[in-house]
Formats: structure tokens, C-alpha cells, sequence
């Protein structure tokens, strides 16, 4: 069967309903992991059974913040870095809505970090989807905050001597109540954890590594997308419930530590408001968006 | 329609501008607000902080003006009227974010208190020097609103109104307060909510899948819907089509931007907001704006009891700015004089105006605290020579 034939045959790719069929095709390289994402997110939704209208999607800026653009739901392309308190306006003026910030790690992490942190502090309910191709790769491969010692980027010329966050350590410490780690080699567990995290109540983080072969493999002389996975499916071990305290990828090409490494229950910002209201004022108080509660 | 009686606290009041700029956010229905502390604007969203629980809304305090200047945004979408207070500081990190309510279109309100500057200049007193900030501040082309009240009762007016223009024309509205308006307490009143006329958002009625987010008729400003109700919308800081999907290319950028610019361009004349006072057959017209015009009216009552004809022109709405009738004043007067809490600002938008038919004298002044009316006077009578 040649490529015309696929493309021409009946068959209804299920992923399709998700996405705003007309965007496409979509920007992203050859052996992006991006991709590879949307899918497990699109399953994961599949999986849900939730009402799609009442789920949005925000996103900020990058290859990764152009997710939210052709996902055929509510979908925000805001600024650099900002995706988190637009969706904390969206979430708490409705909270109906379950939100989905689908960002990437220079946008979450760097410019967007201090947004991260106070949202998995107030345990906002929103989930979180870092995708993490330790680059940036819409302005051509520069060093971002997750980049690996060692690494070559355009602007760590003579490779990056910065130490690297460890994201999931990060947003555990901050009180996120649901994080995990996979890569796109593991697109079941991936899905999964996306699964997990839109019926999750309160911040869920979820790091996707993916290969960003234009800009970090190709400059760093580690192949194509494909050498990427290999990588991954080499180097990944499964610690679920790991202490994200040892989760770190500062090492170029280094062991990766995947699974789900926290998964607890706390108040939400919300919920916590609502809470403490009602005490402080009693009946005068109608809860805030309890009407529309979730599940 | 009128003001949901829930937010309005009907009454005679004693209170400063910062606390009645935010019942007049409440009256107007203003149901999410977002905000960073800083002086002097804090007791604004203190009091909506307060308040709140009780009207039905929500305020929270985010980590940075970042923060609070998009959040509002992301309420907006989910259907709330929103503000967000700050003051010199936090409106300069605010500023990418304004070039994002005016491309996505998000009705919204902006308080600005203003203080001296640059940076952290003079936290704790007056000045009116971001005037051509909000105008120019955010990059590329946009047309804002801003209001520029002088007095707590104003505070509580106008508030009302730039809720309303923000929502008939999708656009960031300014509310330019100043220091001393802000921390001035005078008697304020508040109407019956059936006497406050607001104005709802422009909702489509059109059904999903007939609707596209940035299709407009000749009033140039598009229907909105909300997330969650099933339309699907896509918004982006990026530059795009009228179904709101990126369309990066050189008509695409001259459709949108001409029309965003001529939103507000054309309807210039309904929203010119000016207060004469004695302007006709006057030799010297007096342009003033926020609390410089209450020190201005001293200064002409001094210079009519010394015979000089002289008018007062006061900028309510400050953007756009009123340059049709400063042209046709320009051709009976001998001169404007322009004070201002800045070192010359609106000063050019009356130059421009005027376009040499008359002198424009200005009468700049570093901020810190208001212009001595003597100061003002003396101006008039130079300008009457």
C-alpha cells in the first residue's frame, strides 16, 4: 500500500474528533514528541467520558503552546509563560470547567516559573501538561532551564555548566497533589497519567519528555526522534511512588527515572475559600461555584 | 439594563476615591477581580477583598501583576466583568498583557492610581504621568479607553461608565486615579441599582458551528460567547482570522489591526467626554484632567475676577482624546493652558490638536504633590497677554 493509499482510505483515524481538522496539518518537525502527547491526551479525554464542552485548554507560548490551538475544545493561546494564571481567571470565575494548561518547560519553568509554583502552592485545580524537550525549540535551541550538564545549546555554545531543575521535586515541594513523570516512549502509562490527572481535584503536574530532534538531538549529535526513544526506552526505569528528591535529569543522556511519584489529597484553593467562608460568615454565605461542582 | 441591586450599596457615603472606585466596580458588576498590593491603589481591591463574599465573586491576590492582568483575562472568558488595580510599578509589568485584552478582544478594566515615577519614585504621592503609557505602552498598534476621574463621587460614576464602554467595545479601559483622588474622602452617593444603568456583554445569539469569534458587523466589535457553552473557541495573542485561528500573514495583520484601531476610531465623537466651563468667547481656554482640574477651577475663578475671559476644558475620557473640539477652539482662542502632573503629556495631544492656530502654554510639573493655583494663574495671565 503506498502513502496515498493510506491517506486516501476510509479509515478514521480516532484521534481526529479531538482536533481542529482544519488547523492541519500542524507545525511541529519530524520525530517531535509534541505530537506524541496530544495523542496520549486525546485517549486520555477518549477514556474520560467528560463533556468536552466543559473542558478548556490554555496554553502560553512555544511549540508546545500551540497545543491549544488545535485542540478541538474551549482553547487558549495566551503570552510567554502565563498560561497558568489565565487559567486560574477561567477556573475560578467557572468552575465547572475543568482546565488543562498544556504548556512547555521553558515556558512553565523560566518565564512562567514563579506562576508554577504559587498554583501548586494553592493547590489550584488545574492539570498540567510540561512538556519537556530541554530547549527551546520555536526560537531555535536555546538553553532552557531543564537542559542537561553538558548538553550543547546556542546559547551554551561550549555546553551548558547550569544545573538543570528537577521539575517533579519542584512541584511535590510546592504541594502539587498529583505528579508524574513518563516520556513518550510511554505512551499507555502517558495516557494514563493524563487519564488520572483530569479526574484528579487540585494541581496535577505531569512532565512528558519528548525529543526535540531539529533543535537539542541534532546539535547535541544524538540522532533522530527515533535514537530519542531508543534512548528512553534504554535508560527509563519505573519507581512509582519515587521520592522526587531523586528524580533528577541533570545528566546528559543520564538514567531517567519515570512513574508517578505523588498522588495525595488536599484542599483545593477553592474548596479551602469555600470552607473558610461558610465558618467565618455562616448562612449569609452562598458557596462559590458549588452548584457546578465537578464529578 | 440595570445594576444588580446584590452589588450596590446604596447611600450617602464618606469615603476616599480608592473605595468608591471599587463599589462603583461592584455596582457595575464587576464579579472578579484580580491584584498585587501596591501603594496607592491596595485599599481598592482591600475593599473588594471585603466585600465580595457577601455580592457573590470572587477576588484573589495572585503572585505578581503578571498574574493578576491575565487572570482577569481568563475570567472574562468564562464570562465575568473584571478589573485589576495597580499602580506606576505594577502597570509597566502589565503591559504585555494589555496588547493581549486588545488583540483577543477582552472586555476589561484597569485601575492605575497613579503615583510618582520613574520606578519606584514616589510610592506614598501624586501624579499623572502614566498618561501616555497606557496609550503607547504595550507594543504595536492599539487603541485603549482611559477615564480620568476627580473626585470619590467620580471615582464611583465613571467607574460604572468604563465598565460599560469596556463591554460595548471589547477593549482595556483605563481608570486613571491619581494619589490625592484616591485618598481623598468626600461625600459620595450611591444611587438605587434602578437608577444605574449597565451594560451587558454583547452575546452571540448565533448557535455553535454559525459562529466565528471575530466576525463582526459595522459596529466593528465582535459577539462573544463563553467557555463552556459549546462553542469551542480558539483565542490567541497571535494575530488571526475570524474564526480566532492564527493567520500570520501580511492582509490578515492589516484587516485585524485596522479594524481594532477604527473600533475606537470611528465612534471617537460618541465618546469624546469633555466639561466646559465658560470655553465660548473665551481668549484663554484652560485644559486640565483628574485632580489638576480641581486646582485648575481655582485658578480661572481667580483669573475671571481679575477680567480675563477664560475657559476650563476638562478631559473625562482622556483617550481618545478630544481633538475635534480642541481644533475648533483653536480657531476662537489665544491660547490653551495645559497643567499636568507630568512634564508635558496630553500637553502634545492639545499641541497636535491645535496645530499652531493657538498657543498651547504648559505648565508641566514633576508630580509628588498638585500644582499651587497661583502657578496656574499666573500661566492664564500669561497666556492672555
Amino acid at each position: 500500500m503506498s502513502a496515498t493509499d493510506v491517506l486516501s482510505c476510509e479509515f478514521e483515524n480516532p484521534v481526529m474528533p479531538y482536533l481542529r481538522q482544519e488547523r492541519l496539518p500542524h507545525i511541529w518537525c519530524p520525530g517531535c514528541g509534541i505530537g506524541t502527547t496530544v495523542n496520549c491526551f486525546t485517549r486520555a479525554l477518549a477514556d474520560s467520558g467528560m463533556d468536552l464542552d466543559k473542558v478548556a485548554i490554555v496554553s502560553g507560548i512555544g511549540c508546545t503552546g500551540r497545543v491549544a490551538g488545535y485542540m478541538n475544545l474551549d482553547s487558549f493561546h495566551t503570552t510567554h509563560g502565563r498560561a497558568i494564571p489565565f487559567a486560574t481567571g477561567l477556573k475560578l470565575a467557572n468552575p465547572e470547567l475543568k482546565v488543562v494548561v498544556y504548556s512547555g518547560d521553558g515556558d512553565l519553568s523560566a518565564i512562567g516559573g514563579n506562576h508554577l509554583i504559587h498554583a501548586a502552592r494553592r493547590n489550584m485545580d488545574l492539570m498540567v501538561v510540561c512538556v519537556n524537550n530541554f530547549t527551546y525549540g520555536m526560537t531555535g535551541g536555546q538553553v532552557a532551564p531543564t537542559t542537561p550538564l553538558g548538553a550543547t545549546q546556542t546559547t551554551m555554545p561550549y555546553g551548558n555548566f547550569e544545573t538543570p531543575f528537577n521539575l517533579p521535586f519542584l512541584a511535590d515541594a510546592c504541594g502539587a497533589v498529583y505528579v508524574a513523570r513518563w516520556t513518550v516512549y510511554h505512551v499507555k502509562q502517558l495516557a494514563k497519567a493524563m487519564l488520572e490527572g483530569l479526574k484528579k481535584k487540585g494541581f496535577v503536574f505531569i512532565e512528558a519528555m519528548a525529543p526535540c530532534p531539529t533543535l537539542y538531538s541534532r546539535r547535541n549529535r544524538l540522532g533522530d526522534g527515533v535514537d530519542q526513544l531508543k534512548y528512553y526506552k534504554e535508560k527509563s526505569k519505573i519507581v512509582n511512588g519515587a521520592n522526587t528528591k531523586d528524580v533528577g535529569l541533570s545528566l546528559f543522556q543520564g538514567d531517567i527515572v519515570v512513574g508517578k511519584f505523588v498522588d495525595r489529597e488536599r484542599p483545593t484553593w477553592l474548596d479551602a475559600m469555600n470552607e473558610h467562608f461558610t465558618q467565618h460568615f455562616g448562612e449569609k454565605f452562598t458557596p462559590y461555584g458549588v452548584s457546578h461542582a465537578q464529578d | 439594563m440595570h445594576a444588580d441591586p446584590k452589588g450596590v450599596l446604596t447611600g450617602i457615603h464618606f469615603i476616599d476615591g480608592d473605595h468608591a472606585a471599587c463599589e462603583g466596580a461592584l455596582a457595575a458588576g464587576c464579579r472578579f477581580a484580580a491584584g498585587y498590593p501596591i501603594t496607592p491603589s491596595t485599599e481598592v481591591v482591600e475593599r473588594f477583598a471585603a466585600r465580595i463574599p457577601l455580592v457573590g465573586g470572587m477576588f484573589i491576590q495572585l503572585e505578581d501583576e503578571l498574574a493578576s492582568s491575565i487572570a482577569i483575562q481568563g475570567a472574562a472568558w468564562a464570562g465575568k466583568k473584571v478589573m485589576t488595580v495597580t499602580s506606576g510599578p505594577g502597570l509597566s509589568l502589565m503591559m504585555e498583557h494589555i496588547g493581549l485584552a486588545a488583540i483577543a478582544e477582552v472586555p476589561s478594566v484597569w485601575v492605575d492610581v497613579q503615583r510618582g515615577g520613574p520606578s519606584t519614585g514616589l510610592p506614598t504621592l501624586p501624579a499623572q504621568a502614566d498618561m501616555m503609557q497606557v496609550k503607547w505602552g504595550s507594543h504595536g498598534d492599539y487603541e485603549p479607553i482611559a477615564l480620568s476621574p476627580n473626585s470619590p463621587q467620580e471615582c464611583f460614576d465613571l467607574m460604572i461608565k468604563a465598565f460599560n464602554l469596556a463591554e460595548t467595545y471589547r477593549v482595556p479601559v483605563f481608570f486613571m486615579m491619581d494619589e490625592v483622588v484616591g485618598h481623598m474622602t468626600e461625600r459620595v452617593v450611591i444611587p438605587e441599582a434602578s437608577e444605574i444603568e449597565v451594560v451587558e456583554r454583547k452575546w452571540t445569539a448565533k448557535k455553535p458551528g454559525e459562529y466565528r469569534p471575530y466576525e463582526t458587523d459595522a459596529s466593528l466589535v465582535p459577539e462573544m460567547v463563553k467557555a463552556g457553552d459549546g462553542y469551542r473557541i480558539h483565542i490567541t495573542g497571535l494575530t488571526h482570522d475570524e474564526r480566532g485561528y492564527p493567520a500570520l500573514n501580511p492582509q490578515a495583520q492589516d484587516k485585524l489591526v485596522k479594524r481594532l484601531i477604527n473600533k475606537i476610531r470611528a465612534n471617537a465623537d460618541k465618546l469624546v467626554d469633555v466639561r466646559e466651563d465658560g470655553v465660548e468667547g473665551a481668549d484663554v481656554v484652560v485644559v486640565s484632567f483628574g485632580i489638576t482640574s480641581r486646582v485648575a477651577g481655582a485658578a480661572v475663578d481667580a483669573a475671571r475676577a481679575a477680567g480675563i475671559k477664560v475657559g476650563h476644558l476638562r478631559l473625562v475620557i482622556t483617550w481618545p482624546f478630544p481633538a475635534q473640539r480642541i481644533r475648533q477652539l483653536a480657531a476662537t482662542v489665544k491660547a490653551f493652558v495645559v497643567p499636568e502632573l507630568n512634564m508635558g503629556q496630553m500637553a502634545l495631544e492639545v499641541e497636535r490638536a491645535a496645530a499652531g492656530k493657538a498657543a498651547v502654554l504648559t505648565l508641566p510639573h514633576a508630580g509628588g504633590t498638585v500644582h499651587e493655583p497661583a502657578a496656574i494663574l499666573a500661566k492664564i495671565k500669561e497666556a492672555a497677554q
